[in-house]
Parts: structure tokens; C-alpha cells; sequence
């Protein structure tokens, strides 16, 4: 019955439940669903930027956890320097987030497959190593900010204002890359996926397209670890760490890799499970709650293998299978298993 | 023979280790002219077709394409001087529709893909040519089939309607009827045929009746060398022809 909702629809649902939140939570005194649905929204965005490389170009980059880091350092290192305004952050993030994207994604790029998913990580483990030496801003410790950035029309200090900003950056995203991929860009970045040799030999040159992809899903990235520190008012090393990089890929999976939308369902679904897992009381059983609120991540291991084994397209990916909207008013049959960009 | 060959090579040398895949070739295709690149299995025929394309880079000898030293040139790079290639094993999109597949094609040729928020399928400019191309092939009806659920002979179209979406002034068939049904050959022999005049086509094929109802000349490829380079009527004669290819062929008959 699900089947027979256009894929749309259940984005845009999700959107507004989403948009509703703050509402929900001032309502019900639990200003705690605030916070919560926000750093939800910052995953999903990552997910979202990452997915656009992996899920539509065939890059795996197990290192996009680096570029979360770039944009909360950004924030952190300028307001420790006493630069509070929130356009410079973002400026200076987008800056040296484009700078590293350039630099890496041109060396990586030139390889394929493991080699390309282990030179990501290795990148991206440098430029952990690299926070945790910088000892004038935190160190291993991390940097914490005494201040949200300063955005002067709007003020960040008030959590629901944050929350708006991030719902409107997923949006935003969710808008440009849906038709980011139906446009030529688009073309060529799936056309590389599905076959690189064919493109090469039509007269593309594939690395140039792949490179422009992989710096926009970088900067979409750096905008989230901007946001990310805003939030928890902390630049800290772990936000690059790799298992961070695996989190946003299980993320993607978990929600279907190859639909847009995908990545904002796997995010939720993971971090809600996270939520609830380590805290939750069920009762029913002496000692369950204490072994379950330990072993969370276990119990969200074995949920993600059988989502993977039973959903091969992940959750919304199996929800929309074998629907695009546009194709099928286009005329033209859905494609049995392959990409679908609701 | 007095206009300028389209693509001409001289000297041509790869090779694999021992392998000589490639032995001192020299090779060259007239405008309109059908050259047919013929040899037993294992020749280098593929071989050197992937350095004519770019994909080689051979190892002494130079490419000359309208004119130019394309020696060093990138597949790209070739493509877009108008140099088209088709391949023995389909290399097509799998998960986009055949309009699809001819579309990005055309696109390939049609100015920059840095374009992020117009939808390509509504671009006139690069649907019209490419179902004008699936039409020519015999697609026409086929437009918006994915490409993985069409059956082996369509792909074979396909790769050649992509091919031709390129607008390349010479062609590089690889074994266009590799898989084909006869009655498929046939009509695809019949295709060619049509096409030939418009383009330079240098066409590598196990078929011998393909190769003799098309080819203007007939280049003999055995371990990497040319062993005969002349019309049809002369290859069907030559004495060394018939020893190392076309007597062991009528033999296994």
C-alpha cells in the first residue's frame, strides 16, 4: 500500500513533521526535542552532502567526517580569536573547506574503488592528527565556544532560531541537489557512476565533473560541522574522527543510498535509535535495561544488518521502490533497481 | 586515392611484455572510405583500435587525425576532434533509458555540463538529436526502455546510436555485429551501408560476408602485423591471405 505513495509526498511529510518540532516541543515542555532533532538535521544534511558523491558518483569517501571538523574549527579558532560574526565563520569555513576539497579530492580522485575509500580516510586521519597537535586551540581536548556565531539579524543564542537555520540549509540542499541531478551536471556525475570508460570515450572529461561534485558535497559538509559546533558550542577532534565518516555512511545506507532523500530517513532512524537505546527502560526483564543502555551500538549493529539484508535499497529507498515520479510521468518505465532521485 | 586520408598512422608499435600486439603498423582510412581491419583471433585488432581511440598508448609510432598529431591526446580529448568509437562488448548507461543513453551523447558535444539546475530531458537541443540517432538505428520505438531490459541485438544499436550521437568525422566500429542473430547482422550490415559516404569508418569484424559486402579495402592483421593491405577482390586472391586466415576459415567450413 506504502508503494503507492509518490516518493515526494513523503519527503515533503517528513519536512513538516520535522518543521513542526519546536512547536511540538514547546507545547509539550520538552525543549530537549530541540537539540535532539537538530543534530539529527546536521547528520542528515552531512548524509545528504556525502550521498551525492556515493550514491549518485560511486565515490565511497570513508574521510567526508574531515570536513564537519573544518567547518566547527572554522567557527571555533575565529571566536577564540575573538571574531565573532557568524558571516566570517561561514566565509572562512567555505574558504578553507574549498582549499581542502580541492587539494584532496584532486589526489584522491586520480584513484578507483579501495584505494579511493582508504586515501579518503587517510586524509581525513591527517587532518585528525592535525587538530588534536593544535594545542593553542584545545588540543585533544577539544575547543570550546564561549559564544554562538554572530549572524547580527538573527541570534543563534536562542535554540529554535539554530533550529530554523539548519531546517532551512537541509532544505535548501535537499531543493539545489534535486535538481542538481536531473540537470546535465547530473547526468555526467551518474553516467560516470554507471559507466566511466563510455564517458571518457564520448569526450567527457569525467575527472573535472567528478572533482566539482566531490568539492560541493565537501562544502554542504563543512556547513554542517559549522552548524554542528554552533550547537554544541564545541570544536572537538572527534567530530573528524573516522568512526564518524563510517556513521554517515551507515546513515545513507541505512536510509538508501541512490535516493536523495534517503540520508534524512537514515538519520533520523539512527540517531533516534541511538537516543532511545541508551536510555531506555523497558522493565520487563531484571538487568535487561542495564545491558541493552551498554550495548546500544550492538543492538543498532544488528538492526542495521537486517534493514541491509531485507531492505537491500534501505528503509525510504524500499518505501519508493520502484517509483520516480518524473520517469513515470515522463512516460518512460522506472528502471528496475537502479538510481531513484525522489 | 588523392584526398588526404582522415586518420593515417605510420609505424605503429605496443607491446606486452614479449608480445609484439602491435608490430610496426601503418594504416590509414580515406574520407568515405570503409577500411575493414580483418585477422584471426588474437591479431591485436582490438588492440589497436583502443590506441587509435586513446585508451592504448602505444609504444612508438604516431596518430595522425585530420591533420593533427593525436599521438598524445587523451580519449576525451580524441572524442571531441571527432574521432567515434564503438566497442565489441557494449558499454552502455544500464540504469538510464535508451533517449537517455544517446542523450549524454549528444551532450558530450553540446558546450559545457556545468549546468546544475535546468532538467537535461528538456533540453530540445540534445532530445531531438538523440532520438534522431535511435530512429536511424531502429531504436525509434525503444526511446524510453531502460537500457538494462532491452535485449543484446538493441544494445548493439544502442552503441552505435550513441556513437553517431558524437557526430565523429571517422568511425571506429569494433565488431559491431559481435553476438548478433543473422537476421540482426543483416540489418545492421544494411545500416553501415546507409552510413557509408557520410562517415570514414574503420571497421574491425570477424563476419567475412559483413566484411566484404562493406569494405572498400581490406587490411590483414596476423600476430600484430600487416600482412596485406588491398581491395576485396584482391584479398580473396592473395596467396598469403588464404594460408594464414581466410583457407583456414573456408577448411573449418
Amino acid at each position: 500500500m506504502l508503494k503507492t505513495l509518490k516518493p515526494a509526498w513523503i519527503a515533503i511529510l517528513v519536512m513538516v513533521v520535522l518543521a513542526a518540532i519546536p512547536i511540538y516541543a514547546a507545547l509539550a515542555s520538552q525543549p530537549f526535542y530541540v537539540t535532539l532533532f537538530s543534530r539529527i538535521m546536521i547528520f542528515a544534511l552531512a548524509a545528504v552532502a556525502l550521498n551525492l558523491i556515493l550514491g549518485f558518483g560511486g565515490m565511497v569517501s570513508l574521510g567526508h567526517a574531515f570536513y564537519l571538523g573544518v567547518g566547527a574549527y572554522a567557527a571555533g579558532i575565529l571566536t577564540a580569536e575573538g571574531i565573532t560574526s557568524g558571516w566570517a565563520h561561514l566565509a572562512a569555513a567555505l574558504a578553507a573547506g574549498l582549499v581542502f576539497a580541492l587539494a584532496i579530492g584532486a589526489v584522491s580522485l586520480r584513484t578507483h574503488g579501495m584505494i579511493f575509500i582508504m586515501i579518503t580516510l587517510a586524509f581525513a586521519q591527517m587532518g585528525y592528527f592535525l587538530v588534536v597537535s593544535l594545542k593553542n586551540y584545545g588540543g585533544d581536548d577539544g575547543l570550546p565556544l564561549p559564544t554562538r556565531s554572530d549572524f547580527g539579524i538573527f541570534s543563534l543564542a536562542n535554540n529554535t532560531v539554530l533550529y530554523y537555520l539548519i531546517f532551512v540549509c537541509l532544505a535548501a540542499t535537499l531543493w539545489f541537489f534535486s535538481r542538481l541531478i536531473e540537470s546535465r551536471f547530473g547526468y555526467v556525475l551518474r553516467g560516470a557512476k554507471s559507466n566511466e570508460r563510455r564517458m571518457l570515450a564520448l569526450g567527457f572529461p569525467v575527472f573535472r565533473y567528478k572533482l566539482a561534485a566531490y568539492v560541493i558535497s565537501a562544502l554542504v559538509c563543512v556547513v554542517a560541522g559549522f552548524l554542528l559546533a554552533n550547537l554544541t558550542k564545541f570544536s572537538s577532534p572527534s567530530y573528524m574522527a573516522w568512526v564518524v565518516s563510517g556513521d554517515i555512511i551507515v546513515i545513507i545506507v541505512l536510509g538508501g543510498m541512490g535516493t536523495l532523500f534517503g540520508p534524512v530517513v537514515g538519520a533520523i532512524v539512527f540517531l533516534l535509535l541511538e537516543e532511545l537505546l541508551s536510555s531506555w527502560k523497558p522493565g520487563w526483564f531484571p538487568g535487561i535495561e542495564e545491558v541493552i543502555n551498554k550495548h546500544w551500538l550492538a543492538l543498532i549493529g544488528v538492526f542495521v544488518i537486517v534493514v541491509i539484508l531485507t531492505a537491500k535499497q534501505g528503509l525510504y529507498g524500499q518505501l519508493v521502490g520502484g517509483r520516480l515520479g518524473k520517469r513515470m510521468a515522463n512516460g518512460g518505465a522506472a528502471s528496475s533497481g537502479g538510481t531513484r532521485h525522489a | 586515392m588523392s584526398a588526404a586520408p582522415v586518420l593515417s598512422i605510420k609505424g605503429l608499435v605496443k607491446r606486452f611484455g614479449g608480445l609484439t600486439a602491435t608490430d610496426h603498423v601503418d594504416f590509414d582510412v580515406l574520407p568515405g572510405e570503409v577500411h575493414a581491419i580483418i585477422g584471426p583471433n588474437g591479431a591485436g585488432k582490438t588492440t589497436l583500435i583502443s590506441q587509435l581511440a586513446g585508451e592504448l598508448r602505444p609504444d612508438a609510432g604516431r596518430i595522425e587525425f585530420d591533420g593533427h598529431d593525436i599521438s598524445a591526446e587523451s580519449v576525451p580529448a580524441r572524442s571531441m576532434l571527432g574521432l567515434g568509437r564503438s566497442y565489441q562488448i557494449s558499454q552502455i548507461f544500464r540504469e538510464f533509458t535508451a533517449l537517455e543513453n544517446v542523450m549524454l551523447a549528444v551532450q558530450a558535444h553540446a558546450g559545457s555540463s556545468f549546468s546544475f539546475l535546468r532538467p537535461a530531458i528538456d533540453e530540445t537541443a540534445l532530445t531531438l538529436p538523440a532520438a534522431e540517432a535511435l530512429e536511424l538505428v531502429g531504436l525509434g520505438a525503444r526511446q524510453h526502455e531502460v537500457a538494462s531490459a532491452m535485449a543484446h541485438g538493441e544494445h548493439r544499436q544502442l552503441e552505435l546510436a550513441m556513437t553517431l550521437a558524437t557526430a565523429p568525422k571517422l568511425l571506429l566500429l569494433d565488431e559491431p555485429m559481435a553476438g548478433m542473430s543473422q537476421a540482426e547482422s543483416e540489418s545492421m550490415i544494411a545500416l553501415i551501408k546507409r552510413l557509408k559516404g557520410r562517415y570514414a569508418i574503420a571497421l574491425v569484424e570477424h563476419d567475412m560476408d559483413a566484411v566484404f559486402a562493406l569494405a572498400d579495402r581490406i587490411t590483414v592483421l596476423v600476430y600484430g602485423k600487416v600482412i596485406a593491405c588491398g581491395a576485396p577482390a584482391d584479398i580473396r586472391n592473395d596467396p598469403a591471405v588464404k594460408d594464414a586466415y581466410l583457407g583456414d576459415q573456408e577448411e573449418a567450413i
